[in-house]
């Protein structure tokens, strides 16, 4: 009994030494990512929902207010129509550039083309240039008195309505993100297109199909969980919105309001109004809503995979 | 925020122990009066005893001249060291301060401070009366207009910097070519315009795309008083009494017939436009004259200034647009220095370095010295232009003041005004928008609104 009663300590006593250093390598591993996670994810997210939930007013100091400034938020007609404009732009501009990508990495991948590295690397050069510098750049060809737009009116006598007004402000910040965002995108398609095997091309010329055919019962299914990834990276980006109207604000004041998109309004609300605990609220209004439509979006993405 | 308070008393602690220690090492006597710099109030004899010891102030300011003052004020106090950072211009800059504010530190011992923000920084507590330094008695060096805008509420918040009364600067060579005699009311700049843009429809006689700061300090001119404030918190707001309204009823038709150009001031086109001819005149402060040196050389001599037009044949009426005040922080560790910096560039031998450099001052026995009403500027044709310039200093309508959240206010300006602008309609009703969003801003602080 003693003999057999001492086993199973001993052997428990070991699995737990074994288990103790186990979990220490892995920590090991983790740890450092999960500090920095830690700091600048979650303390983050901890501290706004805290934030959201008082009220720090210039007069009478800071108080707790429950959801009140959730109640507000969800009333508040700045909010929806920023929404509403980020919502027109995702619905518009990611369908657009999404199918410039695709076009452009068939394109490439297609072996027609002459000199496709130089085409590659032309349309993925936009993505290395900083947003700032991007819309900057944009901002200038936008003018209508010395810009680009300007020069072409001039040249031709003709009138092009200013790229900067009110109506047209949304789809010229469309074109920009188009520009910028096209190489990304094409270059996440090619690179889905490099890993299908070449034995199913040779198999499917050999049952005789055409260019066409084998682009939709090869590459596309191949290419389904990358174009899934692109719309969410799309989404996310859409809904977030900020770069590019904050920059052409300077240039175009009255177009661009100061809750032209949600993070737009948040930052006003806290960086001009100091209204910070507003400013949070809408900050974790805006991630649930984008959340939710990336997760719809790759749910329906995958389900159809099959 | 406790543990902050804490540490920052510690090291407040610490600065005080480092101080007396030097004290012990130089000459006891110059330290007696004021041993720590940290002292909330002080004579001119503690800011005297603080400038000689070691220390270290941050000054956040976006004008270049302070940068030389600066220099000259280190020489004259050795042991001081002065740090010029530029941390933006104007609402950029505000901005850092107000999140270094929010943070409890980072905020520098000094800062620059338009004296439309002020009131937003004087009612949060987070400046410094400079009454508790003795600086009640520099009143009479400035002008009153300046002087106004610092005094808030019974407290002294700033020291003037420079101040902006409105001018008329115009290309003389533009209004020579049209045959355009210089307006002096209104109704012949209205007049003006329309000559200016039918005989060339490319050209304008102004900008404008919408400013709050113009828009306000033309309601100035014009004798509006929209914003009062009684008790730090009790609010009053009208954009639609006579002032506003006099001024809308003007400027409507500039707008609405497209004779002032839509180019947005301080972009690449507003200097080109400016340059060329485009644009024929600017209505704007007396800070302008070097930056139109530095900046739009291409029209150089063919500038000169002329006081603002008014609403009567005869009458003189200006307002301040822009102009800064130099203040003295509350998180400050070492206000004796600080306020010490503040009156020697505002107050001292700094006033005629930033003169130098190009600024306006609003001291004035500078204002009135012959050696700056006499200075003629080559820019400007070998005109004497700062006699046009200080008489406008002298005419501006008293009694104006600004919101304690103009800087909140100013920022939703083009979300309302703006509207107008862009679609060419009534600015009476993004006037009264302007209003209505502002005035719930104050209520959502905590304010006492009475939205007129």
């Amino acid at each position: 009994m003693t003999t057999l009663s001492h086993h199973p300590a001993a052997g428990s006593a070991t699995r737990t030494q074994r288990r103790q250093k186990r979990d220490w390598t892995g920590w090991q591993f983790v740890g450092p990512f999960m500090v920095v996670f830690a700091v600048v994810l979650i303390a983050p997210v901890i501290y706004s929902v805290y934030l959201s939930l008082y009220k720090d007013q210039l007069v009478g100091g800071n108080s707790f207010v429950g959801f009140a400034n959730y109640a507000h938020a969800l009333s508040d007609p700045k909010l929806w129509e920023s929404l509403g404009r980020v919502t027109l732009f995702l619905a518009v501009q990611v369908p657009i550039m999404l199918a410039l990508a695709l076009f452009a990495a068939l394109a490439i991948d297609s072996a027609r083309l002459h000199l496709s590295p130089l085409f590659r690397i032309a349309i993925f050069l936009p993505y290395a240039v900083p947003a700032v510098v991007a819309t900057l750049m944009w901002g200038f060809m936008y003018g209508t008195q010395f810009g680009l737009v300007g020069n072409l009116n001039d040249f031709f006598g003709i009138t092009i309505p200013s790229p900067l007004s009110g109506t047209w402000v949304l789809a010229s910040i469309g074109n920009i993100v188009t520009w910028e965002f096209v190489g990304y995108n094409m270059i996440l398609f090619y690179a889905a297109l490099r890993v299908i095997p070449a034995d199913l091309y040779e198999a499917a010329e050999l049952d005789g199909a055409g260019t066409f055919r084998i682009i939709r019962s090869i590459k596309f299914p191949a290419l389904r969980p990358a174009m899934v990834i692109g719309a969410i990276f799309s989404i996310i980006g859409s809904f977030q919105l900020f770069n590019e109207p904050s920059i052409l604000r300077s240039l175009a004041p009255n177009a661009i309001s100061t809750f032209f998109s949600p993070n737009m309004y948040a930052y006003n609300l806290s960086f001009s109004g100091q209204q910070y605990n507003y400013s949070a609220t809408i900050a974790i209004i805006v991630g649930l809503l984008t959340a939710s439509i990336a997760y719809i979006v790759q749910i329906t993405g995958t389900r159809k995979e099959v | 925020m406790k543990s902050t308070h804490r540490t920052a008393r510690r090291v407040g602690r610490t600065v005080a122990a480092m101080v007396t220690g030097l004290c012990l090492v130089g000459s006891l006597a110059a330290c007696a009066p004021g041993s720590a710099g940290g002292a909330k109030t002080g004579t001119a004899d503690d800011i005297a005893a603080a400038l000689q010891e070691k220390s270290t102030i941050t000054v956040w300011s976006w004008g270049t001249p302070v940068q030389a003052a600066a220099d000259a004020f280190q020489e004259e106090y050795p042991n001081v060291t002065v740090k010029v950072v530029n941390a933006g211009t104007g609402s950029a800059e505000y901005t850092k301060l107000q999140n270094a504010i929010k943070a409890g530190s980072g905020a520098p011992d000094v800062a620059q401070i338009e004296y439309y923000a002020l009131p937003q920084f004087a009612l949060s507590d987070s400046l410094a009366d400079l009454n508790d330094f003795g600086f009640a008695e520099l009143e009479d060096e400035f002008t009153a207009s300046t002087w106004g805008n610092v005094s808030i509420d019974g407290g002294l918040y700033a020291l003037p910097q420079d101040s902006g009364p409105m001018a008329m600067f115009y290309n003389k060579a533009v209004f020579d070519e049209y045959s355009i005699a210089v307006p002096t009311t209104w109704a012949e700049y209205t007049a003006a315009a329309a000559t200016i843009h039918a005989a060339d429809p490319s050209r304008y006689i102004s900008s404008d795309s919408g400013d709050a700061g113009f828009a306000t300090s033309m309601i100035w001119q014009a004798g509006g008083h929209p914003y009062t404030t009684e008790n730090g918190t009790d609010v009053t707001i009208d954009l639609q009494d006579a002032g506003a309204k006099e001024w809308t009823e003007m400027w409507n038709p500039m707008v609405q017939d497209g004779l002032v150009s839509p180019i947005v001031g301080w972009t690449d086109e507003w200097y080109k436009a400016l340059g060329d001819g485009t644009i024929s005149t600017l209505l704007t402060g007396a800070w302008m004259p070097a930056n139109f040196e530095s900046g739009i050389t291409e029209s150089a001599g063919d500038w000169r200034v002329a006081p603002l037009p008014t609403y009567e044949a005869g009458e003189a009426a200006s307002a301040e647009n822009g102009g800064s005040s130099v203040a003295v922080l509350e998180q400050s560790t070492n206000k004796l220095v600080a306020a010490g910096f503040v009156e020697y560039l505002n107050a001292g031998p700094g006033v005629q370095l930033q003169i130098d450099g190009g600024s306006f001052p609003s001291t004035v026995a500078d204002l009135e010295s012959e050696g700056f009403l006499g200075y003629e500027s080559e820019y400007f044709g070998g005109q004497k232009i700062n006699e046009v310039l200080v008489q406008a200093a002298k005419d501006v309508v008293p009694g104006w003041s600004y919101l304690p959240f103009q800087v909140y206010s100013n920022s939703i300006f083009a979300d309302t005004v703006g509207q107008s602008y862009e679609n060419k309609t009534d600015l009476n009703t993004g006037l009264q928008g302007w209003q209505d969003e502002t005035a719930a801003y104050g209520v959502e602080q905590g304010f006492t609104v009475n939205s007129k």
